[in-house]
C-alpha cells in the first residue's frame, strides 16, 4: 500500500515537468503577448521591446524555460501582469471557491443522484423509470452556461429567490480567514452570511452538478439492477431476510464500487465544468482566473495555474484510487 | 419496503426546497430582493446604497500607476485633478486648480489651488502637495518607469528625472519642475511650450494624493519580480487611497466587491449616496442578469446584443456614453496610385460608410466626417464631405487619365474586436465591394492583428489602405489628429511625402495658449486633413451603460471621467 503510494507520487514529477512544458509552449503559441495586454493598441514599437526586453521574451525559448523552472522551483510562481499580485496569493484566494463549488456540486448530485438511480432501477420500465431517463439525457446534453442562464431567470429575475452572481451579498461583511466562505460564516458563528453563502452556492452547484448528477444517476440504475439479480440476493431473498436489509447490506453496497468509480472520474471533470460555471456565475474561482488569464496573455498565472490544477487533478485520482482499494480487498493487491 | 425510498427521495426533495425557502425568508438581508437602495434610504432621493458592476477588480488605486478602466473608475470617484471636466464633456473646467495661466513664452504655467480643500485624512491641499505629487512622478525610477506602469505620464510628459534606456521610457521629459510660491500657488515650468498638456490633467493619471498617505502607506515601494513586473508592496493603493474626491475609500475585497462611502468633508456638492460599491463581474450575461434580478443597479460596458433587452424592461434604461473613437480607412500617400490625391478623393467616394455604419455597429456608431469625434474642441462643421457616389468615383479617376479599374491593395486585420471596429472583416468586405463598385480592384490582404497586423500598418507596409481606429486617451484635438498627422509616420507615408501645411498647423496648435485660437488652429487642420485626404474616418461608436430605471444623475463622459457624485437612487 505504502509503496503504492509513493510510486504514484513519485510519477508526479514527470507529469508536472512534461505538463510545465506543454503549457509553456502552449501559452506562446497564442498570438499576442503581455506587452499587449499592457500598452494596448497605442504601444510604439520601442515600448513593446522594451517590455518584451524585461520579461526576457527575447530569449530562446529553452532559456525562458529554464529560468522559469528555476524560479518556480524556488517556489516563486511570479506575479500576475494584470493585478500585479503574487500568482500563489491569488490562487490561494481563488481555490477554496473552487472547492467549495465542487464539493456543493458534488454533493448535490450524489445525494439526488445515488436515490433517484435506486429507485429508476427498483421501478424499472416504469414511467418513473422512462421519465428519469430522459431527466439524465437532458442533464447530460444541456451546455452547463444555457442551464446557468435558465436557471438565473427562473430562480433570480422571475421569482427572486436566489442571487445569480458572486459568493456573498455585498451587504454583508465577513472575515475570510479560510476563503471557505461557508467555513468562514460558521467560524463567525453569522447566521445569517451562512445562509447568504448557502443560497450563493445553490444555483451554480446545480448548474455544475447537472452532468454529474445525470451519470450518477444512470450507472446507479445499471448497478442496482445488476446486483439485483445476482444468486446473493436472490439467495438472502429467499432466505426471508427483511427487503430493506437486502437493499442495504446486499445490493447498495455492492452495486456502490462502479459508483465511486463514477464519482471520482467526475471529480475531475468538475474541475473543468468549473471554468464555464464560474463565468456565468462571476464566481471568483480558479476557473475565471484562468478565463481571465487567458484573455490577457497573462503568463505567470496561466503557468502557476495550470500547474496546480494539474496537480489537484493528479491527487484527486490518487485519492480515488485508494479509495477504490478501501473498498475493494482486491485491487489492494495488485 | 418501496415505501421507505419514497420518503428518502421525499426528505431530499423537501431539503431542497427548504434550502430555497430558507433564501427566500431571508430577502431582507439578501441582495436577490432589489431593494437594498431602499434600506438605508433616509426619505426622499438622498442616500442609499448604489451597487455597481465593472468588469474586473481595479489593479491598484494609484492614478499615477494606472491605465485600465477599472482602475481608473474607481480612482475617478476617490481623487480630484487640478484641472476638471466639465460632466458629460471634454472641456476642461477647474478643478482642484481654481485658474491656471501661462507666461507669454507658454512654458510658465501659473495654478492657483483652490483654497479650504483637505484630503480625506484631514491634510490640507496646498500648493507643496500639487508640486509633492508632480515630484513624485518625476523622480519614479526603476520599473516605475516601464510603459506598463507610468503609461500616462509618458504619454503627456514624456521621460523621468534620470534616464534609464532599458525601461522603454522616452529621455526627454516636457517637466521641469513645479514650485509652491506661496500656500495656494503651484507654479510650473515646461521645457517647451505646450498647451495640450492642461486637458491631459484631468487623466486620473494626475490625481493629486495626500502627500502623507502617500509616504506612510509607502506608495512607490514594490518588488520587481524575475518578469521585470513592479508589485506595489505598500498599502496606499490597496488599503489607503487618499485624495479629496466626493467619496472615500473604506474596504476592498478582491474578486468580490470594493466599499466606498460618502466624503462629508467635501469642498463641492457633497455625493448623493450614502454608499457605493464597486464589484467585478467579467461576464457580459452574467452582468445583464445580475441587473434584472436586482442584485446591482448599474453596469458598465453593456453588449450591443442587449441593448434591446434592456430598453424593453421599463425597470431598467439604458444610457449611452458619446462617441470618443474613430475608424478609419487609412491610406499610404507615399504608395502609388494612393499618392495622388485624385485617386484619394475617388476612393472616398467609393467607401459607403453609411451602409458599413449602418449594417455592422447594431446602431451604435454614427458617420464620421474627420479624425476626431464631435465632442472635442476643434471639431469643424464644416469640412469637406464625401458621400458614397460610385459614379462620380469613376468620373474623378477617369478624369485624372487612369484607365479603369485601378487596382488598390487593401489590408484588414483578423483576430480582433475594438469598440470602433466590431468586425473589421465585414467591414472590410462592404467597403472592398462598393470600390469595386466605383471604378477600382480591391486585392484583399489580412494579418492576425497583433503585432503582424500592427507592426505592418506601423512600418507603411499594409498596401494602399488599411482599416484601423483610434480610442482617445483625453479630449484633447492633439489626442487625435496630433497623434496621426503632427510628425510624419510611415504607417501614412508622410515620411517621404510629407503634408507640411498640415504639420504646420499642428505645431503652432500644440503650443498656442489661448483657447480659442487652439481651437481655431484644429478646426482649420480637420478642413485641411479632409480635403488632402490622407485616409477616410468613417465611424464614431457610442459605449453604453444600463442601470435600473431608479437611478438617476449618471452623467455619462466620453472620455469615461464619470463621477457618481450626482447620483440619486429613488425609493
Amino acid at each position: 500500500m505504502l509503496r503504492f503510494v509513493v510510486r504514484r507520487l513519485l510519477l508526479l514529477v514527470p507529469i508536472l515537468l512534461g505538463l510545465s512544458i506543454l503549457v509553456f509552449l502552449w501559452i506562446r503559441v497564442l498570438p499576442g503577448s503581455p506587452a499587449t495586454t499592457l500598452l494596448g493598441e497605442r504601444a510604439t514599437q520601442e515600448q513593446v521591446e522594451a517590455i518584451n526586453e524585461q520579461y526576457g521574451l527575447n530569449d530562446p525559448l529553452h532559456e525562458q524555460y529554464y529560468a522559469y523552472v528555476k524560479t518556480v522551483g524556488r517556489g516563486d510562481f511570479g506575479d500576475s501582469v494584470t493585478s500585479r499580485r503574487p500568482v500563489t496569493d491569488e490562487f490561494k484566494e481563488r481555490f477554496p471557491a473552487t472547492i467549495e463549488l465542487a464539493l456543493a456540486a458534488m454533493l448535490f448530485s450524489v445525494i439526488l443522484g445515488i436515490p433517484l438511480g435506486f429507485l429508476a432501477a427498483k421501478r424499472y420500465g416504469t414511467w418513473l423509470d422512462h421519465s428519469s431517463l430522459i431527466a439524465s439525457l437532458l442533464g447530460i446534453s444541456i451546455p452547463i452556461f444555457f442551464l446557468a442562464i435558465i436557471l438565473k431567470y427562473i430562480f433570480a429575475v422571475k421569482l427572486g429567490l436566489l442571487p445569480t452572481v458572486g459568493r456573498i451579498s455585498v451587504l454583508i461583511d465577513l472575515e475570510h480567514p479560510t476563503n471557505f466562505y461557508v467555513l468562514d460564516a460558521l467560524l463567525a458563528g453569522d447566521v445569517g452570511a451562512f445562509w447568504d453563502v448557502l443560497k450563493h452556492l445553490v444555483l451554480p452547484a446545480v448548474a455544475l452538478g447537472s452532468i454529474p448528477l445525470a451519470i450518477i444517476a444512470r450507472i446507479t440504475r445499471a448497478a442496482v439492477l445488476d446486483v439485483q439479480n445476482e444468486d446473493y440476493v436472490r439467495t438472502a431473498r429467499a432466505k426471508g431476510m427483511a427487503p430493506k436489509i437486502v437493499d442495504q447490506r446486499h445490493v447498495l453496497r455492492n452495486a456502490l464500487l462502479p459508483i465511486v468509480t463514477i464519482i471520482g472520474l467526475q471529480t475531475g471533470l468538475l474541475l473543468s465544468g468549473a471554468v464555464l460555471t464560474e463565468t456565468v456565475f462571476a464566481f471568483p474561482g480558479i476557473g475565471t482566473w484562468l478565463v481571465d488569464a487567458i484573455d490577457a496573455r497573462n503568463y505567470p498565472v496561466l503557468q502557476g495555474g495550470i500547474l496546480f490544477i494539474a496537480l489537484v487533478f493528479v491527487l484527486v485520482n490518487l485519492l480515488v484510487d485508494l479509495s477504490y482499494a478501501l473498498l475493494n480487498p482486491r485491487i489492494r493487491l495488485s | 419496503m418501496r415505501t421507505k425510498w419514497h420518503w428518502l427521495l421525499l426528505l431530499v426533495v423537501a431539503g431542497v426546497l427548504a434550502l430555497a425557502a430558507g433564501c427566500g425568508g431571508d430577502d431582507e438581508g439578501g441582495d436577490a430582493s432589489g431593494t437594498t437602495a431602499d434600506e438605508t434610504t433616509e426619505g426622499g432621493a438622498e442616500g442609499g446604497t448604489l451597487v455597481f458592476a465593472g468588469a474586473s477588480d481595479p489593479v491598484v488605486l494609484d492614478g499615477a500607476l494606472v491605465s485600465d478602466g477599472e482602475s481608473i473608475r474607481v480612482i475617478t470617484q476617490i481623487f480630484e485633478t487640478l484641472v476638471a471636466l466639465k460632466p458629460g464633456t471634454t472641456e476642461p473646467v477647474p478643478g482642484l486648480a481654481e485658474s491656471w495661466e501661462a507666461d507669454d513664452a507658454g512654458t510658465t504655467w501659473t495654478f492657483k489651488i483652490r483654497e479650504g480643500v483637505t484630503f480625506h485624512d484631514g491634510e490640507p491641499l496646498d500648493a507643496e502637495a500639487v508640486c509633492f505629487n508632480f515630484d513624485r512622478w518625476y523622480n519614479f525610477e526603476g520599473p516605475l518607469q516601464n510603459p506598463g506602469a507610468t503609461y500616462y505620464w509618458q504619454v503627456v510628459f514624456g521621460g523621468f528625472k534620470t534616464f534609464n534606456k532599458e525601461s522603454g521610457a522616452p529621455e526627454e521629459s516636457l517637466y521641469e519642475s513645479c514650485e509652491a510660491t506661496d500656500e495656494t500657488t503651484a507654479v510650473l515650468t515646461l521645457t517647451k511650450p505646450s498647451a495640450t498638456f492642461i486637458p491631459a490633467l484631468s487623466q486620473q493619471a494626475f490625481s493629486i494624493a495626500s502627500p502623507k498617505a502617500l509616504e506612510e502607506f509607502n506608495a512607490d515601494e514594490g518588488t520587481t519580480d524575475a518578469d521585470g513586473i513592479f508589485s506595489p508592496s505598500g498599502t496606499f493603493g490597496t488599503e489607503h487611497p487618499i485624495g479629496t474626491g466626493p467619496f472615500e475609500f473604506v474596504s476592498w475585497t478582491r474578486n468580490d466587491r470594493l466599499v466606498l462611502k460618502r466624503n462629508e468633508d467635501y469642498w463641492g456638492d457633497k455625493a448623493k449616496l450614502d454608499e457605493l460599491i464597486i464589484r467585478p463581474i467579467a461576464d457580459n450575461a452574467a452582468r445583464l442578469q445580475a441587473l434584472q434580478s436586482g442584485e446591482i443597479q448599474g453596469y458598465d460596458l453593456v453588449e450591443p446584443q442587449d441593448i434591446t433587452t434592456l430598453e424593453g424592461d421599463e425597470n431598467l434604461e439604458v444610457i449611452d456614453r458619446p462617441a470618443f473613437n474613430v475608424a478609419y480607412v487609412g491610406f499610404n500617400i507615399a504608395k502609388k496610385p494612393t499618392d495622388d490625391a485624385k485617386v484619394r478623393q475617388a476612393i472616398a467616394y467609393g467607401l459607403d460608410r453609411q451602409a458599413v455604419v449602418d449594417n455592422f455597429y447594431s446602431g451604435r456608431a454614427e458617420v464620421a466626417t474627420q479624425f476626431m469625434p464631435p465632442e472635442v474642441v476643434g471639431y469643424a462643421d464644416d469640412v469637406t464631405t464625401y458621400e458614397f457616389d460610385p459614379e462620380k468615383a469613376k468620373q474623378i479617376l477617369q478624369d485624372a487619365g487612369y484607365e479603369l479599374p485601378v487596382p488598390l491593395e487593401f489590408w484588414y486585420p483578423t483576430d480582433v474586436s475594438r469598440p470602433y471596429m466590431p468586425d473589421p472583416k465585414r467591414n472590410f468586405e462592404a467597403f472592398a465591394a462598393s470600390l469595386n463598385k466605383s471604378g477600382f480592384k480591391v486585392t484583399a490582404k489580412s494579418a492576425p492583428w497583433n503585432p503582424d497586423y500592427l507592426g505592418r500598418a506601423d512600418e507603411g507596409n499594409a498596401g494602399n489602405l488599411r482599416l484601423l481606429g483610434w480610442t482617445g486617451d483625453y479630449g484633447d484635438a492633439d489626442n487625435f489628429i496630433g497623434t496621426f498627422f503632427q510628425s510624419p509616420q510611415k504607417a501614412w507615408g508622410t515620411t517621404t511625402t510629407p503634408l507640411t501645411e498640415i504639420e504646420d498647423l499642428l505645431d503652432e496648435a500644440e503650443i498656442e495658449t489661448e483657447e480659442s485660437k487652439r481651437e481655431e488652429l484644429y478646426q482649420e487642420a480637420n478642413r485641411q486633413i479632409m480635403d488632402q485626404l490622407p485616409g477616410v474616418p468613417y465611424a464614431h461608436s457610442r459605449p453604453a451603460l444600463a442601470f435600473t430605471a431608479n437611478v438617476n444623475g449618471y452623467v455619462a463622459s466620453p472620455t469615461t471621467n464619470e463621477s457618481f457624485a450626482s447620483v440619486t437612487l429613488e425609493e
